[in-house]
């Protein structure tokens, strides 16, 4: 497999030697092979990059993403590796970033655009539900739009307001559009390289407080996986995976609130409580077996989301298991959810994030003594 | 509008076709510096539009003097070939044809609706006729004449207000946008098709079309920068038509003209009388040629009149004056056609019976495709979400399946029982 990030050939007298060193670092560590220690943001930024070079119609724009590398770098080196016409800087215009995209994929292209943050995606609510979700069904299957919606979301950063919204539920509720979001590093390169290799419109959600997880992962494992699963045909899309294996109740969770509802597992085991952590991964197409077999298994479940409560992912997972495992239940299956108020301001935010205790107090609550 | 048709744009975009963006601060700079050197004219000559609308053939059919129909520096016009004006009269009048059936059809209940462009027919014309194979069109729901005449089969084009699903013909075959009921968004998408072409260096241009109404969306706003930045071949095309439904031009701007807007997004714009076809095709025929040689978008506005109501469902005389629908009779872009035409001696009595007879055949065509009870399969709402269906797709289908075989299954009983 070719290295993932800049070569040192293509950096332009722009660069400041500091990058240009810090590229041909990053270069280096990109080429170790076996497992090493890398960030979220590192896997997103390697999908792409193994993506664009498998792909010459693979593009990546968006606000910021050239020569700045976007705001979190996840397009960092894309632009030095692959030239202006590959990744490249847009008006500033989520709408246009969003309609341009859909006529590339019109005409042959694969673009991967980026939202600055979750909440600036709205100006191209239009496009998205309108365009981009209904294309193909429009066109009866002639048209399709191979378009990567990436959005940075959730909170837990300390943002400010309209940087930490739980948008996914907007998406979810489209019908056309796939929702993937990954909770783990190596599901960050497998998922954007499934996502970007979908015929359909993915909206791919990126935790943006997991951005700088890392984890000991093996991209040349995964570029491995990636190849074999093309060539069978088959692919991770759609599945849930089993998170932490436990018998006696189910936290089911997606992104953000995946490592919140591990620690909360993690906690419980101490109580001498074994609890199942099933994360979603792909919140569209939505996984109810893995899901279900988890709840049957255990009887008692709590879904865990960052987004509010009402009308929401976490609000649907618990009408799919409920409808599915009705007799196998022991107790009413619980949320975690933000509270039902606008995303708060920094200093507030911990009071409205579910977290460790607030799992563990629905837990309490599954009727054990019945 | 910048050069008479002779010119040829020096240097298209040489380099460009692999780098979209490496010069973008340098063609926003240059965009006019560049065409005052390449034309010989002034900034004003090259973005403005021409003092007043272009017009070559006048409402009485008769060719305006040469320094009346664009005479200014920058929007010097030329008069299309014969060849090229007979074919476009010939679809002016199958146009007419095809909208006055679809109303007769909404009318006997054969169609859910039709956004009639009577009036408009000019300008739906050429349209398509300024386009080259290879070029993309991106149309509005009003549009249909133009889609029909791009080439696209009319029982196909009218799929989409027959009601039986939400398009019938695939864009990527005819290079055809989707009939585009939401405002102004495919013009975007007419951004994106040039955006990727101009990437793999083919030389399509891309015909972006719109009403007066949609220039008040942002959508307008963010195609027309987005090209004008990343210099693509694309043709702004604004239909003013006068009113947005019920809501009239002074509604929506008040710009000098809706050409003027040009301005802001550093490219060139033009006016022209949108029911002289003969200056159409010169104007969009020139900015086709133009955007196709490297000169970057254009926007060219059109002054029109839809002559009839909004759709079948909107009353028109509720906010328009009889007398002002009469002054747009006087400008019919049939007529004057016929008068100039025959005037010239270019159409007679048996031309015009053979371009009849053509328009009845379409016309004919649209009575029989949309008199047709087309079966619709149920199971087709789940075929086309995705690329394959999800397991809940499948759950559902399965489920309506069910229901339709029960429903089956119960009249068969309830029929045997009334034997």
């Amino acid at each position: 497999m070719s290295p993932t990030v800049t070569t040192s050939s293509e950096a332009n007298n722009n660069v400041s030697a500091a990058t240009a060193r810090a590229a041909a670092k990053a270069a280096v560590e990109a080429e170790k092979t076996g497992p090493q220690t890398i960030t979220l943001a590192k896997a997103l930024n390697t999908a792409m990059a193994d993506a664009m070079h498998a792909d010459d119609s693979v593009l990546v724009f968006g606000e910021d993403v050239g020569m700045l590398g976007g705001v979190f770098r996840i397009t960092d080196g894309l632009t030095k590796t692959f030239g202006q016409s590959r990744c490249f800087d847009t008006p500033l215009a989520e709408s246009g970033i969003v309609g341009m995209a859909v006529g590339m994929a019109m005409n042959g292209m694969r673009p991967v655009i980026e939202m600055q943050f979750d909440a600036f995606a709205y100006p191209a609510f239009e496009q998205i539900v309108s365009h981009v979700a209904k294309m193909h069904n429009r066109t009866k299957g002639t048209v399709k739009l191979p378009i990567v919606i990436r959005v940075p979301y959730a909170g837990g950063i300390g943002g400010v307001e309209h940087h930490c919204d739980s948008s996914e539920a907007y998406y979810a509720h489209t019908a056309g559009l796939k929702v993937f979001t990954p909770a783990t590093v190596a599901d960050g390169y497998r998922m954007l390289r499934e996502a970007i290799d979908s015929d359909d419109p993915v909206m791919f959600m990126e935790p943006k407080k997991l951005y700088w997880s890392k984890d000991q992962v093996d991209l040349d494992a995964l570029r491995a996986e990636h190849a074999a699963n093309t060539e069978r045909g088959t692919s991770s899309e759609g599945r849930a995976a089993v998170a932490r294996p436990g018998t006696d109740a189910t936290l089911i969770a997606y992104g953000p609130s995946v490592p919140t509802a591990l620690a909360a597992a993690a906690a419980a085991a101490e109580e001498g409580r074994s609890l199942e952590v099933i994360d979603v991964r792909s919140i569209v197409p939505f996984d109810d077996e893995t899901v279900c077999a988890s709840v049957r298994k255990t009887g008692r479940a709590v879904v865990i989301a960052e987004a509010h409560g009402f009308a929401s992912v976490a609000s649907e997972i618990v009408a799919r298991v409920q409808e599915r495992c009705f007799h196998h239940l022991a107790a009413p299956i619980r949320r975690v959810t933000g509270f039902d108020v606008p995303y708060p301001a920094p200093k507030l935010e911990h009071y409205y994030l579910p977290g460790v205790d607030r799992i563990l107090d629905a837990v309490d609550d599954l009727q054990w003594e019945d | 509008m910048t050069i008479s048709a002779d010119h040829t744009a020096q240097q298209p975009a040489a380099g460009r076709a692999t780098s979209p963006t490496a010069d973008n601060t340098a063609a926003s700079e240059n965009a006019a510096s560049e065409a005052v050197r390449k034309f010989g004219i002034t900034v004003e000559d090259y973005m403005l539009p021409a003092r007043h609308p272009i017009q070559i053939v006048g409402p009485d059919g008769a060719l305006n003097a040469h320094t009346e129909q664009g005479a200014q520096p920058g929007h010097e016009y030329g008069l299309p070939g014969d060849a090229e004006l007979m074919a476009a009269y010939e679809q002016l009048v199958v146009g007419r044809r095809v909208n006055d059936q679809n109303s007769a059809l909404v009318r006997q209940g054969r169609m859910a609706v039709y956004p009639s462009s009577h009036g408009q027919e000019a300008c739906q014309v050429a349209a398509a006729l300024c386009l080259s194979d290879g070029d993309w069109m991106f149309p509005t729901y009003r549009d249909s004449v133009a889609v029909m005449a791009r080439g696209v089969d009319p029982v196909q084009t009218m799929t989409l207000f027959r009601g039986d699903w939400h398009g019938g013909y695939d864009p990527a075959k005819h290079k055809v946008g989707i009939q585009c009921t939401p405002l102004t968004t495919q013009l975007l998408h007419a951004v994106g098709v040039a955006h990727a072409a101009k990437l793999r260096g083919e030389d399509t241009v891309v015909l972006a079309m719109c009403g007066d109404g949609a220039t008040s969306e942002g959508d307008f706003h963010e195609a027309l920068n987005f090209a004008a930045v990343f210099h693509l071949p694309v043709v702004f095309f604004v239909q003013n038509n006068q009113y947005a439904i019920s809501v009239p031009l002074a509604h929506q701007s008040v710009a000098p003209s809706l050409a003027h807007k040009a301005v802001g997004y550093g490219m060139a714009g033009e006016r022209v009388d949108g029911n002289d076809i003969v200056a159409l095709l010169a104007v969009l025929g020139r900015a086709v040629k133009l955007a196709r040689d490297g000169s970057g978008p254009l926007l060219v506005e059109a002054h029109t009149y839809r002559m009839q109501a909004h759709t079948n469902a909107d009353d028109a005389t509720r906010y328009r004056q009889d007398s002002e629908v009469a002054e747009w009779v006087a400008k019919d872009p049939l007529s004057r056609m016929k008068t100039y035409l025959t005037e010239r001696g270019l159409l007679d009595d048996d031309g015009a019976a053979r371009i009849a007879e053509k328009a009845e055949t379409v016309a004919a065509q649209l009575r029989e495709g949309l008199g047709e009870d087309v079966p619709v399969d149920p199971q087709d709402l789940f075929k086309y979400v995705f690329s394959a269906p999800t397991p809940q797709l499948k759950e559902q289908s399965a489920m309506l399946a069910d229901e339709l075989a029960r429903d089956a299954a119960s009249a068969t009983t309830s029929e045997e029982s009334a034997r």
